[in-house]
């Protein structure tokens, strides 16, 4: 039985101008103790897939699967209630902006105390001392004291790092990070992917790292799932991704790598994610793909094999080379 | 805190002489001799006219009076009643609790109705009870205090009999005046039935008097919530798996509140307002109605200290709801 098995998950939300399709057939399988990445664009749907298998997407969302499984629980059938068991304690999820992911209302302690009282037995002081251990694990001096601290007296760094604590509460089996550095400085973005890495290992939980950036993948996780528009294009382990990728828009976004750039100019992605308005009707990359043929401006593509990293896509690369393959 | 506080204590100063100057000439433009109408249909000699006029001090230039009165009011001395010859700090303080009891009892009505109700619609935004509740708020803040009061005794006076009409006791009953508050003083009179009473008489005034404080804090806190649900830290809040009661009342309401305390603040200015308008129609025996009878009576004193003190309760009021700002929000303390 994996840790978290998503098939065929599709978000729509309710908007102004006619439904809109956040997130398109994506499948997952983490298993426990799994490191792994979700790389794409923004507006690919990343944080949209997860918050949707947290339950925490607005009303205007209308969230469908075949099926959605986390460490044997039916995510679907189950109650609002019953999954706010699981959030919070088994599965959590740390933000991309920590100074105003924290309530200012109330103190860091306070903020941390309430994951405890809420999912555990412990007592008072139980939780006082279970907070401070916390904070020392994640790396913040002095944690008796800053417990005390209000939200606007810490730093960007500092906030995720109380975020990373209150997530690590319950000992997840699971922890959820959602582009955890994107507003930090970049020297302090280094020192909270090291800590994420390093709690990984140490507690033993799988960590789903949503990124944009490929540069971080390459360093840190074992599987990387590709978004685009909505969609996932392509899954292999990190270092097939990165020597033999089979989806296009994967090989255009390694390409666009500057440790990987050849000339004098980086090679970028000409064109735009597709939006609510400009969907194309075929291969929803096949604007802006270099590889692309009738057959992809016409009719969406299927899945291909297993060895070909499940990439969707009529076409997918081998080599760099496109070779003809039928949907599997 | 503390130079914080002196310096909202020195904004004071400005305000509180303006009220003066204002209260001191509003009562003297209104036309109506007060000896005249103190002398009623008896009439009053020259004579003893002119010894009246000295006696009030009406023979002074104006300036002169006003200063006489700014004399006194800095020495805690409000003058005395025409009519009653009391000092008017001592009527005031007798008929303080009424309206206090009052407009308390309409403020906590308003509250304790009015914010969950906006917490409810804000979470239910677009839906039946968002819409029902916003439409009647709507409703609630455009009546005629006056007309809703005469509507509500012709129902439930005149019509089913439910509730008294006027006062703040049945004349059966007679105690002590301990606190001032009937609801309290019938208590601790130990006299069956007289609690009840109490409380009978104050369910008209206090859901005309709620009436338009609560339309205005559901509104706001409707409004608030709304901004403040889509924040990052409710999301945080309901990522640890906490109820919708702690995400939505808890995390979510105390941001929201900010702008909350400030309407309840300022509504305590209306609510003196609106208590001089509901005394009257159910004869509530309380500053508004005592204000109201005074300037009939071109009663010069009891309006100017009446108005002043008015005043610098309002002050007080707004002076505690900045000081909570930052007890609710601490990053509000920092400036
Ligand atoms: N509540 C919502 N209502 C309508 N559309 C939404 C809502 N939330 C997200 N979307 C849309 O869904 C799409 C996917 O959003 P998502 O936040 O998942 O992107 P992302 O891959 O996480 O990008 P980023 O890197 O910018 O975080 C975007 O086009 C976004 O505009
Ligand atoms: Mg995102």
């Amino acid at each position: 039985m994996s840790l978290l098995e998503i098939k065929n998950l599709t978000v729509e939300f309710r908007t102004a101008n006619g439904p809109f399709r956040a997130v398109d057939s994506v499948d997952m399988t983490v298993e426990a103790g799994d490191l792994r990445a979700i790389v794409g664009e923004s507006g690919s749907g990343k944080s949209v897939s997860m918050l949707a298998m947290m339950g925490l997407l607005p009303w205007t969302a209308n969230i469908t699967a075949d099926k959605m499984e986390f460490d044997g629980q039916d995510l679907l059938k189950m109650s609002a209630r019953d999954r706010r068991k699981i959030i919070g304690k088994d599965v959590s999820m740390i933000f991309q902006e920590p100074m105003s992911s924290l309530n200012p209302c109330y103190t860091v302690g306070r903020q941390i105390k309430e994951v405890l009282r809420q999912h555990t037995p412990l007592t008072r002081s139980e939780r006082q001392a279970r907070a401070v251990e916390l904070m020392d694990q994640v790396g913040i001096p002095d944690p008796a004291k800053r417990l005390s601290a209000f939200p606007h007296q810490l730093s960007g760094g500092m906030s995720q790092r109380v975020m990373i604590a209150m997530a690590l509460a319950c000992k997840p089996k699971l922890l959820i990070a959602d582009e955890p550095t994107t507003a930090l400085d970049v020297t302090i973005q280094a020192q909270i992917l090291d800590l994420l890495i390093d709690l990984q290992k140490t507690e033993g939980m799988a960590l789903i790292l949503i990124t944009h950036d490929m540069g971080v993948v390459a360093e840190t996780v074992d599987r990387v799932s590709v978004q685009y528009a909505g969609q996932r294009v392509e899954e292999q382990e990190v270092n097939a991704l990165f020597t033999d990728p089979h989806h296009p828009y994967t090989a255009a976004l390694l390409a666009a790598l500057p440790e990987r750039a050849t000339g004098k100019h980086l090679p970028t992605i000409a064109g735009v994610v597709p939006g609510q308005f400009d969907r194309p009707k075929g291969c929803l990359f096949s604007p802006r793909c270099a590889f692309a043929d009738d057959l992809c401006h016409s009719t969406q593509p299927g899945k291909a094999s297993a060895d070909l990293g499940e990439a969707l896509c009529h076409h997918p690369l081998k080599n760099g080379q496109p070779v003809s393959e039928e949907p599997a | 805190m503390l130079s914080f506080l002196l310096r909202r204590l020195l904004t004071f100063v400005p305000t509180f002489i303006g009220v003066t100057v204002v209260s001191f000439v509003f009562i003297r433009l209104l036309p109506g001799d007060p000896i005249l109408l103190l002398a009623g249909e008896r009439g009053v000699g020259e004579e003893r006219y002119a010894e009246l006029i000295k006696q009030f001090g009406f023979d002074q230039p104006i300036w002169r009076q006003y200063i006489d009165y700014l004399g006194g009011v800095l020495q805690g001395d409000l003058g005395t009643s025409f009519v009653t010859k009391k000092p008017v700090v001592t009527e005031f303080f007798a008929l303080f609790p009424a309206t206090v009891e009052l407009s308390l009892c309409a403020i906590i009505v308003a509250v304790v109705l009015g914010i969950p109700a906006g917490v409810i619609a804000a979470v239910n935004r677009g839906k039946f009870f968002d819409q029902a509740l916003m439409t009647t708020a709507l409703v609630g803040y455009s009546m005629p205090i006056f007309w809703w009061a005469l509507l509500l005794i012709i129902v439930f006076s005149s019509g089913l009999g439910w509730t008294p009409v006027s006062g703040r006791i049945s004349f059966m009953y007679f105690f002590d005046n301990v606190t001032g508050f009937m609801l309290i003083d019938s208590l601790l009179s130990g006299q069956k039935g007289a609690f009840l009473s109490a409380v009978r008489h104050l369910i008209l005034p206090t859901i005309v008097l709620a009436t338009i404080p609560l339309a205005i804090i559901a509104r706001q806190t409707r409004s608030a919530m709304l901004e403040v649900l889509g924040e990052d830290y409710v999301r945080t809040a309901r990522a640890k798996g906490l109820s919708p009661l702690r995400v939505n009342g808890q995390h979510a309401l105390r941001n929201a509140m900010i702008p909350v305390i400030t309407v309840i603040g300022l509504s305590v200015g209306t609510l003196m307002a609106g208590a001089i308008l509901t005394e009257t129609i159910f004869s509530w025996p309380g500053i508004g109605k005592w204000m109201v009878d005074s300037i009939f009576r071109r009663d010069y004193q009891v309006v100017q200290g009446g108005l002043l003190m008015i005043a610098s309760i309002i002050m007080i009021v707004n002076l505690t709801v900045d000081v909570l700002y930052g007890w609710i929000n601490p990053k509000i303390r920092k400036g």
